[in-house]
């Protein structure tokens, strides 16, 4: 099987800093990391690899040069091969100029089954880049990926919901995104490491992909960022208890008018 | 001259942290307590190739170096000396010996399967009467024509029980002292040898430690490393890249013990400030931060020459003393700086200051190391 890995690098923090005045996250000074949810995503495609020793893995980064500190690891965790793609023409992407580079690079790469990702990024959470990518090929997909098998090219998952899951079966090729439940990623191992650094990352152009420079960078994106900010966490939900349904339900009914819902 | 660490070197750090903070880290307190040894962890560090990090591809090794290995054992031994001691003795003791003076098929044999961490590796020298004057052995092996027979006793034993492979030394031939001892390897199933008495130790105390009995153990004779006589130079030179292991097992443990105590002072409040803020126990954290650094220099020195094949038996020596001085100061300071928590099993501090007086101890006490290190400036 050959699977492509988008992955994306991150910084290594949930408090990064705000540009007040272009309202973008400042990269400068954090330390990166792989995206959590992409390391779900490269570790479901290291058990296929495992399994099925045959198996290809490729990860797709697009980003700026120190990106390939990342695909590095990610090659020293058991990836195949990595490819960067970097061009300033991508700087400022949003979700939408994004996928459009990373759809265009997949379809040079051309020989694929599966493409998985990660749910969304922690710098970013927008969850878009991975459905986009799928749209932009014409592929059927899955987000939110908790469970995974496969059988010859039919794909079995589950696809979380906030309280429960769906089960789903399609055909590859597909893109698939992968939350934390999905597994437990590797670390880089020591011999992987020494073979990683070892092998050659190529960067890929705009021009090497192809992709209509119209498309892609800030001028492309449709996106204005209004503001950037931490949410504040959910709060905890309030259980109500009482004698049966009926109880219940009258302490739920005060309690909305107390508050003036009702 | 370049003191900056290669890509790869940077990347076994960054791998290590997080393994020893994910699996080793949680557990350490625990196994200290209980003496119990971490089979899991050793299981995963044999899963990520933790246990061959300067051995060659080809041997089953990760093909890394001295420097990527003094590293392994800094950064295990930073939340856990016990787990660092086990790949030191397991890398330098057991498996490295027969990597350098083995044969092909000795090689084929015993290193593959100790390199890529299948079998554990331990080091049989020191006897009840042969500690720092390791010369005294007085376990014998006689040649049978077809094979070795031993008989003796080997005391405090790293990864005594635990390991399938031993490199064990005994004297062949009384008459001629030191070049009358041979070294030899010997399978843990080999008729004859039974495990003895399990130490409860001050520190370390994850690790095995333990006695090897020999009673006419029968050793086959292609199991003979080196020559007949090169036992002690074997063993000499086998101990001049321990020292290197245990120096950075040193070093993490002072490293460890430095980390949690700057927590600790920036969060702990006395007389209406941080302790961080008080300039005389700032003086201490400035005394153990350089004495940390510059065990760190010595040791990377020392594993660079190493793997660049000069000589270094005397460099490591001074690491190693350096290192385990600066352990036992440093962790000293720290549990003097939590105050009376730090002399509880609350925090970790107290555990690594008894871990710390180990590094004192083994492959060669600190006075030996002094011998050593006098007798390359002043000449025997």
């Amino acid at each position: 099987m050959k699977i492509i890995v988008c992955a994306k690098q991150v910084p290594d923090t949930n408090e990064v800093k705000i540009d007040p005045v272009k309202n973008t996250l400042i990269r400068e000074g954090v330390p990166s990391i792989l995206n959590h949810d992409d390391a779900n995503a490269l570790e479901e495609a290291l058990k296929i690899k495992t399994a099925y020793p045959d198996t290809h893995i490729t990860v797709l980064t697009m980003g700026p040069p120190q990106a390939k500190d990342m695909l590095t690891e990610c090659l020293a965790m058991g990836a195949d091969e990595a490819i960067l793609l970097s061009d300033r023409a991508f700087a400022g992407s949003d979700t939408w100029a994004t996928s459009n580079a990373l759809a265009a690079a997949i379809r040079k790469i051309g020989d694929f089954d599966l493409v998985f990702a990660g749910r969304q990024a922690i710098d970013g959470d927008t969850a878009q880049v991975g459905p986009q990518i799928a749209e932009k090929l014409d592929l059927p997909q899955v987000t939110y990926v908790k469970e995974f098998s496969f059988e010859g090219k039919n794909i079995t998952v589950k696809r979380a919901l906030e309280d429960g899951y769906e089960l789903i079966k399609l055909k590859m090729p597909c893109v698939l995104t992968a939350i934390k439940e999905l597994n437990q990623p590797r670390y880089m191992s020591i011999p992987g490491i020494y073979n990683a650094t070892k092998k050659t990352i190529p960067t890929w152009s705009a021009a090497d992909v192809a992709v209509d420079l119209a498309e892609v960078g800030l001028e492309a994106s449709p996106t204005n960022v209004y503001r950037s900010f931490t949410p504040a966490g959910k709060g905890k939900g309030i259980m109500i208890e009482g004698e049966g349904e009926k109880e219940q339900a009258q302490k739920l009914l005060i309690s909305l008018k107390i508050k003036h819902i009702i | 001259m370049n003191f900056q660490l290669t890509k790869e070197q940077e990347l076994v750090r960054k791998m290590v942290r997080e393994f020893a903070i994910k699996e080793v880290e949680p557990i350490a307190a625990d196994i200290d307590i209980n003496g119990d040894f971490p089979y899991a962890t050793v299981s995963k560090m044999k899963d990520y190739g933790l246990l061959g990090v300067p051995f060659p591809k080809e041997y089953g090794g990760a093909g890394g170096d001295n420097v990527a290995y003094a590293i392994t054992v800094e950064e295990l031994s930073r939340v856990c000396a016990s787990t660092g001691v086990i790949a030191s003795a397991h890398t330098s003791l057991g498996a490295w010996p027969i990597f350098y003076f083995g044969t092909e098929e000795q090689k084929q044999k015993y290193l593959v399967p100790l390199a890529k961490g299948e079998k554990l590796g331990a080091f049989g020298l020191t006897e009840p009467n042969a500690g720092s004057d390791a010369a005294g052995q007085q376990t014998k092996a006689l040649d049978m024509g077809d094979h070795w027979l031993l008989n003796g006793t080997k005391v405090f034993i790293t990864n005594g029980g635990q390991a399938g492979t031993y490199i064990v030394l005994a004297m062949t031939d009384k008459s001629k002292g030191t070049k009358g001892i041979s070294a030899f390897i010997v399978d843990k199933d080999a008729p004859g040898f039974t495990i003895g008495k399990k130490e409860d130790k001050m520190g370390i105390r994850a690790s095995a430690t333990t006695e090897l009995i020999f009673q006419d153990c029968v050793v086959p004779k292609e199991n003979l490393l080196g020559a007949v006589g090169d036992g002690f130079k074997i063993a000499m030179a086998t101990l001049d890249g321990g020292r290197i292991g245990i120096a950075s097992q040193a070093l993490g443990i002072a490293q460890g013990a430095f980390d949690v105590t700057v927590e600790y002072m920036k969060q702990r409040k006395q007389f209406g400030k941080k302790l961080s803020q008080m300039q005389a126990l700032q003086f201490d954290i400035a005394d153990m931060k350089t004495r940390i650094e510059a065990s760190r220099l010595l040791i990377y020195k020392a594993a660079y020459m190493k793997s660049a094949g000069l000589k270094y038996g005397t460099d490591s020596a001074m690491a190693k003393l350096f290192a385990a001085e600066t352990a036992m100061f440093v962790t000293t300071k720290a549990v003097q700086l939590h105050g009376g928590y730090g002399y509880t099993k609350d925090y970790p501090v107290e555990r690594m200051m008894r871990d710390a007086k180990i590094t004192e101890l083994y492959e060669g006490t600190s006075e030996v190391q002094r011998i050593i290190i006098a007798a390359s400036a002043l000449g025997k």
